[in-house]
């Protein structure tokens, strides 16, 4: 126990009787500085799972205004968030929910969901380490991600141009960014993404270094489970990725308040400049939320087909060929703003590119199913779906790919479609999966089987209802970030709010499931998947104990990649 | 399924080798019509959209009357109107349009519909046949090296198929415009659009939404109806430029497929022919503040002799013409070689 926390251990002495390996200490040490990868983990989830609620029902706020033509309710929401009765405010009180809704989902739902949910429960588990190489910066990470989402939160009540809150879009473009929003609420939403930045980058050193340094013995790269590959891939790309955005939003800050013109003409500076830094890290950014995923998915596969990942080394390969290629096509989120033509040829090509790896990934899930003995549990399903999905999105992306189609497409609802599709339906589809396949291991219950295949279904009716018909508005021209549009467009809009109400209502049947299994479900067994569930965090107990591998396993040369675990287990 | 992806390998190859030839002889016939503006006029006015055109030539003599939108060209459709047109692009009015349109329902759709469906395929295939009761024995297979080649040579040669026609389109979306093409540039305000015509005595248009009542009034779809339009000449090379004013903004219209944005402190600048006269609607396509989504684009493409007729009315003059304003309908549209 580190000497800071001293003061606090207050342990709680009737646990006398356990080994040291259960020894915990009490509430406040425990959770509020916490050094323990699983409860960081768990608070992780927690607040990935909150925020994940606040950023789906602003979206349901959005879907319920597109329903109809014309403004419904946004003066009633201008009001209520303190602004004006004007129509002006109410219009900027949408663009502050496209811009909550966005920020949000990225940096504190997907993002610690996946990497320092999952990543810190399961990575330090899977390469057999006792915990994560530093413990209290990893503590550090998730102070500094709540910080940041409070920041961003405390942006909607203060004023921000027009109305009261940030209503730059994800992407915060200068000069909309900087002299179009007047007020605090930019400055707060700007330092939100510095905490939360901060947070991940720090969490990234983190992942690097317990990968490299502390995988049990025996367990050389090649023989790590493809999830520990997808988490250090992700940190890598953290890590180089993350500290562009910080230069280019503090950048933003310094045009905003001390008078630099970075990306401002009339001091010499470009507009364009800023989006080609936040590209730079936009890009890799997509990738930083779906390669975890595809880590959860390989792992999912191969546990239910009861067949080792085929083509692993190509697997974990691809995966290093997508983070590398992925930070050099960040200027195809920039077709119309005057690129060059060779510019546009050049990001058109590289960006097919990408299509490459991710097919092999694809192919390769689906040869792992090939010829295995597959049991469709909670897990399995919706790593199928969110290969469906996922390709679906994927080819979409192709056609955008191309510059010159992407004139007519760009900025309008089939870029919505697409980055949902691979978004909302991939990553998220991924997440779904890793929790229900984790949760009995995490938490030490069995969630029921049969709700959370009635969510896998309602929930991917309801995405598919909300966003194939985004692709219909995407071609004929309705673009982005409206909250109004010409009657033409009625008919899709209307459909898609409908799937909202679907996925709204089967998002219900997760948190009784949740419920149901911490309340009243069975105990889970060590392993309650069976022979095909190959990788260390099976050998130990549900839930682990809270400090686990004192004794460090030994994997052996005489497993293959394909068993994770030490001959003895 | 090998050989279906072969028979869109085929397909795709057969369809684009025949537009590579072609692709070159775009720029002359339009030159060809620039130069020769005004017997080419009555040539432009096809079939299709005589009766609105012909209203308009009826009031060139007199002053110039907005011209009526077409139902269903130039604007989105709804899908009780049409449900099979609202599922797609809308109608296109450029050569590079018909040429993006045709590359993305020619190939593109067909591949990513396909691709879609061999994983589709592909999934229940294996729901089916290796199910824990099907196949109770699960295979330990972890490689095979040649059906990995396939799989990662496969799509290079589809993305390739598919980079020959996507080069192609950019590189006729960047030709230069020619010299005497009609400059037009649109600047992004918050929240309007100004259009102005250097060549044409600066003349400059400032568009605004038209509310509900005005827009219904004038029969025309609400969100895209502006007061005051921006009129060009159909059927000659159009040299658009676009800047803003405050922030980025970005002038699109879809039926045009045409979007460039219009950044402060920037011009950038792209070559438009529209095909034939007609009313064509857009959106303001960069997120610009509250009223974002009430700035539409209205281009309103007039036959040559008309829109001499609309520079005339707006107190503006032909290029080289201001000695003899009189004789400005009669004149080409591209008698513009100085600039």
């Amino acid at each position: 126990m580190a000497t800071t926390a001293e003061g606090f251990d207050i342990h709680d002495h009737g646990h006398d009787t356990h080994d040291h390996a259960d020894h915990k200490p009490g509430f406040f040490a425990r959770w509020f500085m916490s050094t323990n990868h699983k409860d960081i983990g768990t608070m992780y989830l927690i607040f990935a799972i909150i925020a994940g609620i606040v950023g789906g029902a602003i979206s349901g706020i959005m879907r319920v205004e597109l329903q109809e033509p014309g403004i419904q309710y946004l003066q009633w929401w201008a009001q209520f968030m303190g602004g004006g009765n004007d129509l002006n405010t109410a219009l900027h009180m949408w663009n502050v929910f496209i811009t909550a809704h966005g920020l949000i989902m990225v940096f504190f739902m997907v993002m610690p969901a996946m990497i320092g949910g999952f990543g810190n429960w399961f990575v330090p588990l899977m390469i057999g380490a006792p915990d994560m190489a530093f413990p209290r910066m990893n503590n550090v990470s998730f102070w500094l991600t709540v910080a940041g989402f409070v920041s961003l939160l405390f942006s909607l009540f203060v004023p921000g141009g027009t109305g009261p809150g940030a209503g730059t879009g994800w992407t915060v473009y200068a000069p909309l960014s900087t002299t179009g929003s007047v007020g605090p609420a930019v400055d707060f939403a700007i330092f939100s993404l510095h905490l939360a930045g901060a947070g991940s980058i720090l969490g990234a050193t983190n992942f690097i270094t317990t990968i490299f340094n502390m995988r049990a013995p025996g367990m050389t790269l090649h023989k790590m489970p493809l999830f520990v590959w997808s988490v250090l891939v992700t940190a890598f790309l953290l890590l180089l990725a993350l500290p562009v955005l910080a230069a280019a939003i503090t950048m933003l800050l310094t045009d905003r308040n001390f008078g630099t013109t970075f990306f401002n003409p009339a001091g010499g500076g470009d507009p364009v400049l800023y989006q080609h830094l936040f590209w730079f890290f936009g890009h890799p950014e997509v990738y930083i939320m779906i390669l975890p995923g595809f880590g959860m998915i390989s792992q999912i596969i191969a546990t239910f087909s009861k067949k080792p990942v085929f083509g692993y080394l190509g697997m974990a390969y691809a995966m290093v060929a997508i983070g590398v290629v992925g930070f050099i096509v960040w200027a195809h989120h920039m077709y119309t703003v005057g690129l060059d033509v060779n510019t546009k040829m050049y990001f058109t090509a590289a960006t097919m590119v990408i299509a490459v790896p991710t097919g092999v990934k694809i192919f390769s899930w689906i040869a792992t199913m090939w010829g295995g003995s597959l049991s469709f549990k909670s897990p399995m399903v919706w790593s199928m779906g969110f290969i469906f999905l996922f390709t679906v999105g994927g080819v979409t992306g192709v056609v955008l790919a191309n510059g010159g189609i992407d004139d007519n497409l760009h900025d309008t609802y089939y870029v919505v479609a697409h980055f949902h599709y691979v978004l909302s339906m991939g990553a998220v589809f991924s997440m779904f999966a890793g929790f229900y396949y984790w949760f009995p291991k995490m938490s030490g219950r069995m969630h029921s089987e049969l709700l959370s295949h009635i969510h896998f279904w309602t929930f991917f009716v309801g995405v598919n209802v909300i966003f194939f018909p985004q692709h219909f508005l995407g071609m004929q021209g309705m673009p982005r970030r409206y909250p109004d549009y010409a009657e033409a467009y009625h008919f899709w809009h209307q459909i898609s709010s409908y799937g909202y109400y679907i996925m709204a209502g089967s998002m219900l049947f997760f948190f009784v499931n949740i419920l149901y299994a911490l309340l009243a479900g069975k105990k889970a067994e060590a392993n309650p998947w069976g022979e095909g569930a190959t990788t260390l965090e099976w050998t130990l107990p549900s839930p682990p104990p809270y400090h686990q591998f004192e004794t460090l396993p030994v994997i052996t040369d005489a497993n293959d990649y394909h068993d994770h675990r030490p001959l003895t287990a | 399924m090998k050989n279906s992806i072969l028979a869109v390998i085929a397909a795709g190859l057969a369809a684009f080798i025949p537009l590579a030839v072609p692709a070159h002889a775009v720029v002359a016939p339009t030159d060809a019509a620039a130069a020769a503006a005004g017997p080419a006029t009555d040539a432009l006015e096809s079939p299709a959209s005589a009766p609105t055109a012909d209203a308009a030539a009826a009031e060139t003599t007199s002053a110039y009357t907005p011209m009526k939108p077409t139902a269903g060209k130039g604007m989105p459709t709804s899908y009780e109107d049409d449900p099979m047109k609202s599922l797609t692009f809308q109608d296109q009015y450029s050569d590079n349009g018909e040429y993006a349109l045709w590359m993305h329902d020619i190939i593109l759709m067909p591949v990513i519909t396909a691709i879609s469906l061999l994983v589709l395929g592909l999934l229940l295939y294996v729901v089916f046949r290796f199910n824990r009761r099907a196949n109770p024995v699960a295979s330990k297979t972890t490689h095979n090296t040649m059906i990995e080649v396939v799989w990662t040579i496969l799509p290079v040669i589809i993305l390739v198929i598919i980079a020959v026609p996507s080069i192609t389109l950019l590189a006729r979306q960047y030709e230069t415009p020619p010299a005497n093409a009609v400059t037009i540039k649109a600047t992004g305000y918050q929240w309007y659009w100004g259009y102005t015509y250097p060549d044409h005595g600066e003349i400059e248009v400032i568009s605004n939404m038209l509310d509900e009542a005005a827009a219904a009034k004038s029969g025309e779809p609400h969100q895209l109806a502006v007061d005051n339009r921006m009129v060009v000449p159909a059927g000659v090379p159009l040299r658009i430029q676009t800047t803003a004013s405050d922030v980025i903004h970005a002038f699109a219209v879809p039926s045009l497929w045409f979007k460039m944005d219009a950044v402060p402190g920037r011009l950038n600048e792209k070559l438009l022919t529209i095909k034939e006269p007609g009313v064509y609607y857009g959106q303001c396509s960069e997120l610009c503040g509250a009223r974002h989504g009430y700035m539409p684009i209205v281009v309103e493409a007039l036959p040559p002799a008309e829109f001499a007729a609309w520079v005339k009315a707006q107190g503006g003059t032909m290029p080289g013409e201001e000695a003899a304003p009189a004789a400005a309908a009669a004149e080409p549209a591209a008698a513009n070689t100085a600039g």
